[in-house]
């Protein structure tokens, strides 16, 4: 451990002179251009002649601030759907939707004339105002980003950037200024629950596991997160690694740890290479390793990748992989804290869990507990995608409400071409495949541990999936029903023999040959599996089910008795023709079919091929004289 | 071929819980896992054949069949399904005169699989070609990327 270096690097600073254009490269920006963007940058301002720093380590030479500029890539800032995002710095103007050729605008206004570029701000998609910075836009407004406050601000790669920013020092106080016991003892208090999905006191694992005598423990880190619709945790390795490693850390210190494991899913490989450079970092700077930031501790952080089961995301499971086993979870007790991994006691935490820990310690236990409601303190990360304006990754107070969620930061519903739709909400999916779909009538419900799993929901891993009118509930339920299917590791026969008979009766009411009898079946099997599952996946599977047919009950019947999808999707009970009269020939439909299923010359009639039609509803949606008809 | 599944047997013989390292280097040798490889390590390090077998089909990273050059993961996420996965699926499987079933192209550029979650939500529908990310597509969108990697294979 260096620690000249260290102090160092607490002290570096970008100076307040030193203009900066931050790009943020989260997976959304990335995917959507973001390392363009990032190269064009930095191409424009050589040409007008400035040396580009790109790193904090670059700044200790020193520099000129008028014939230098900083080029900074952050982690994800959040607001993925307008990305690439990009600010400039000290000003804080902060650009949407960037290309690559608009990086010379960005300099030769904003970064050499101080002016902005009026076309890239972001504009409020209902009222039509611009705004020049994140904290006037309601998406940032009506969050409380404190866990992940960082990840928007801070070079993932760089360990100087975290250590200049505050990190690793709640570690260092952890050390010098605490013993195990008060360590649990304050997280108990603090009130942390787990924020994998089960809310289980987090403080109370670490005690568990600290009682226990043995030469040899482990802690682990659970980014298997499988959940459809949740990338809470993604993001949090791809911004902020070094978080997740200081939070493993004073968790080993709280257990008397000595080794722990990350596992990642492996469809993750943009975490996988910031987590592992993370730790090669942590590990040359002296903070990992056998005299940890150069106490007496030892810790060393082995990476995991998943090989692609869901249920590895069960912690036994999880373990069992580690071990090179299937996947396959066993009985509780006894508990991972009292025989774990390779049997010996093992704390198990998911990763946003683990990044708030040092916040904590930072806070103190009032401050931190300011937030959210009192069996829920703290703030909780949700990944708010579908149908809504604003899709990302927002952070909220425990007590707020999917009112405040859905229609203040995310800006309300959204039509299937991305368009406001003031009345077009029709559910919100919570916890993924063990979750629920709530209606409006669950607005005003605050989203913590206790009052959705008073409504047989969850919060989950917080997955937050918003749906229009055109969605249809039967296809919801069985498309979960048909993940939960795929990924039952086989071990119970309730859950691997009833998601499967449960999902054929779904396809068959899709199909429209379901008959009246099915709903109390589907009921009848819902209960079964419950009871008769060893782990969380199957006790959950059947929710979703569950919960559509208590609040959308009389979509299954139009299905069943009508033959007939609400929404217009189920493929077997649509079929799309055009009304020759209103056609007008614009060819618009035959050129956004998949699957030239249309035919036509410019201004005549088009017609629809019903043998190679696929009933997508492409043509449908696109016409614009209300010539494709579907029934 | 032998020469390096006799490579990978010396490395893990008599090593127990190393079943899942011997997978991944039979598959990162050979593309896929072929069940006569299978017989021939389990001989050759004495993990039972059914343990290596049972982990193989366990995993959806093990693959039990040649997979095409360039593999296309379409997501289907909640995100993405409510976006129109489902169709985006059945439009290029069409595109590539593919079914369910049929996962590999006859030329062997790609395979199509579907995956869980990308964990790219914001930009659904979405699907990885190979470790590239393709966010918000339209039915036009998806094919056209994909006729640029045959057009690449081709000149």
């Amino acid at each position: 451990m260096n620690e000249h270096r260290f102090t160092l690097w607490q002290h570096s600073r970008i100076p307040e002179d030193l203009q900066t254009v931050t790009v943020c490269t989260g997976t959304g920006c990335l995917a959507s251009g973001a390392t363009e963007v990032i190269d064009a940058f930095r191409t424009v301002l050589e040409e007008y002649g400035f040396k580009v720093l790109e790193s904090l380590s670059e700044l200790h030479e020193n520099h000129d601030s008028t014939h230098t500029k900083f080029l900074k890539k952050s982690g994800c800032q959040g607001l993925c759907a307008m990305g690439p995002l990009v600010s400039v710095w000290p000003s804080g103007i902060f650009y949407v939707h960037v290309k690559a050729a608009d990086a010379r605008r960005i300099i030769e206004q904003t970064v050499l004339k101080g002016k902005l570029v009026s076309d890239l701000l972001y504009t409020d998609p209902i009222r039509k105002e611009k705004h020049i910075h994140t904290r006037e836009i309601p998406f940032y407004r009506g969050q409380k980003r404190q866990v992940l406050a960082a990840s928007g601000n801070l070079d993932p790669n760089s360990i100087e950037d975290y250590i200049a920013s505050g990190g690793y020092q709640a570690l260092r106080q952890v050390y010098s200024d605490m013993d195990p016991t008060s360590l649990c003892r304050l997280i108990s208090d603090a009130g942390l629950r787990g924020r994998g999905g089960a809310g289980f006191s987090t403080g109370k694992k670490w005690e568990l596991a600290r009682l226990r005598e043995s030469g040899k423990k482990y802690v682990i880190c659970n980014a298997d997160e499988g959940d459809p619709g949740a990338f809470m945790d993604r993001s949090i390795i791809e911004g902020n690694p070094h978080a997740v490693i200081e939070g493993m850390m004073i968790a080993a210190y709280a257990i008397s740890a000595d080794e722990g494991y990350i596992y990642v899913r492996a469809e993750y490989p943009l975490a996988v290479q910031r987590m592992r450079r993370a730790i090669a970092d942590a590990e040359s700077a002296g903070i990992l390793g056998d005299h940890a930031l150069g106490s007496n501790n030892a810790f060393h952080i082995r990476v995991v990748e998943g090989a692609g089961a869901f249920v590895c995301g069960e912690e036994t499971a999880l373990m069992a992989s580690i071990e090179g086993k299937r996947g396959m979870p066993r009985l509780k007790p006894p508990y991972p804290a009292e025989r774990g991994l390779f049997g010996k006691p093992t704390v198990i935490n998911n990763v946003e869990t683990l990044v708030t820990v040092p916040l904590i310690i930072r806070l103190g236990v009032q401050e931190y507990r300011k937030g959210g409601s009192a069996n829920s303190p703290g703030t909780k990360i949700f990944a708010l995608t579908g149908h809504v304006i604003n899709t990302g990754l927002i952070e909220v107070p425990m007590n707020t409400t999917l009112r405040q969620v859905i229609l203040d930061i995310g800006g309300g519903v959204s039509d299937d071409q991305g368009r406001f739709w003031e009345d077009g909400f029709k559910a919100v999916q919570i916890g993924g495949p063990s979750g629920a779909c709530l209606t409006k009538e669950h607005f005003d419900l605050p989203l913590d541990f206790d009052s959705l799993q008073g409504i047989g929901a969850m919060v989950g891993s917080g997955g937050m999936v918003v749906m229009n009118k055109n969605t249809c509930m039967v296809s919801i339920a069985a498309y979960f029903m048909q993940f939960t299917q795929n990924e039952s590791c086989g071990k119970c026969t309730f859950c691997r023999i009833g998601t499967k008979r449960m999902l054929e009766i779904l396809v068959r009411i899709r199909k429209g040959e379901g008959v009246p009898e099915d709903l109390q079946k589907l009921e009848e099997l819902a209960g079964q599996i419950i009871a008769s599952s060893l782990c969380g996946l199957g006790k959950t599977a059947p929710n979703p089910v569950l919960s559509t047919l208590r609040y959308f009950r009389d979509e299954y019947e139009a299905h069943i008795v009508e033959k007939r999808c609400p929404a217009g999707v189920c493929q077997a009970l649509v079929s799309y023709g055009i009304d020759p009269q209103a056609c007008t020939g614009c060819t618009l439909c035959a050129r956004n079919c998949p699957v030239d299923a249309i035919s036509g010359s410019p201004k005549q009639a088009h017609r629809i091929d019903p043998g190679i039609c696929i009933s997508c509803g492409a043509c449908y949606k696109v016409c614009k004289f209300n010539a494709v008809l579907r029934s | 071929m032998n020469g390096t599944l006799d490579a990978i047997a010396a490395k893990y013989k008599d090593k127990s819980g190393s079943a899942i390292p011997v997978l991944q280097e039979i598959q990162k040798a050979e593309g896929y896992i072929n069940p006569e490889s299978l017989r021939y390590i389990s001989d050759k390090t004495g993990i039972p054949l059914a343990e290596l077998w049972g982990i193989a089909t366990f995993y959806s990273m093990f693959h039990l069949k040649a997979r095409g050059r360039h593999v296309i993961r379409v997501c289907k996420g909640t995100a993405c399904h409510v976006s129109g996965a489902e169709n985006l699926a059945s439009a290029i499987r069409k595109h590539l005169d593919l079914t369910e079933e049929k996962i590999t192209s006859d030329d062997g550029l790609f395979t199509i699989e579907e995956v869980a979650c990308l964990g790219c939500c914001s930009l659904a529908p979405v699907m990885m070609i190979d470790d590239t990310i393709y966010g918000k597509l339209t039915f036009r969108k998806a094919l056209s990327v994909l006729d640029k990697y045959k057009t690449a294979e081709n000149t």
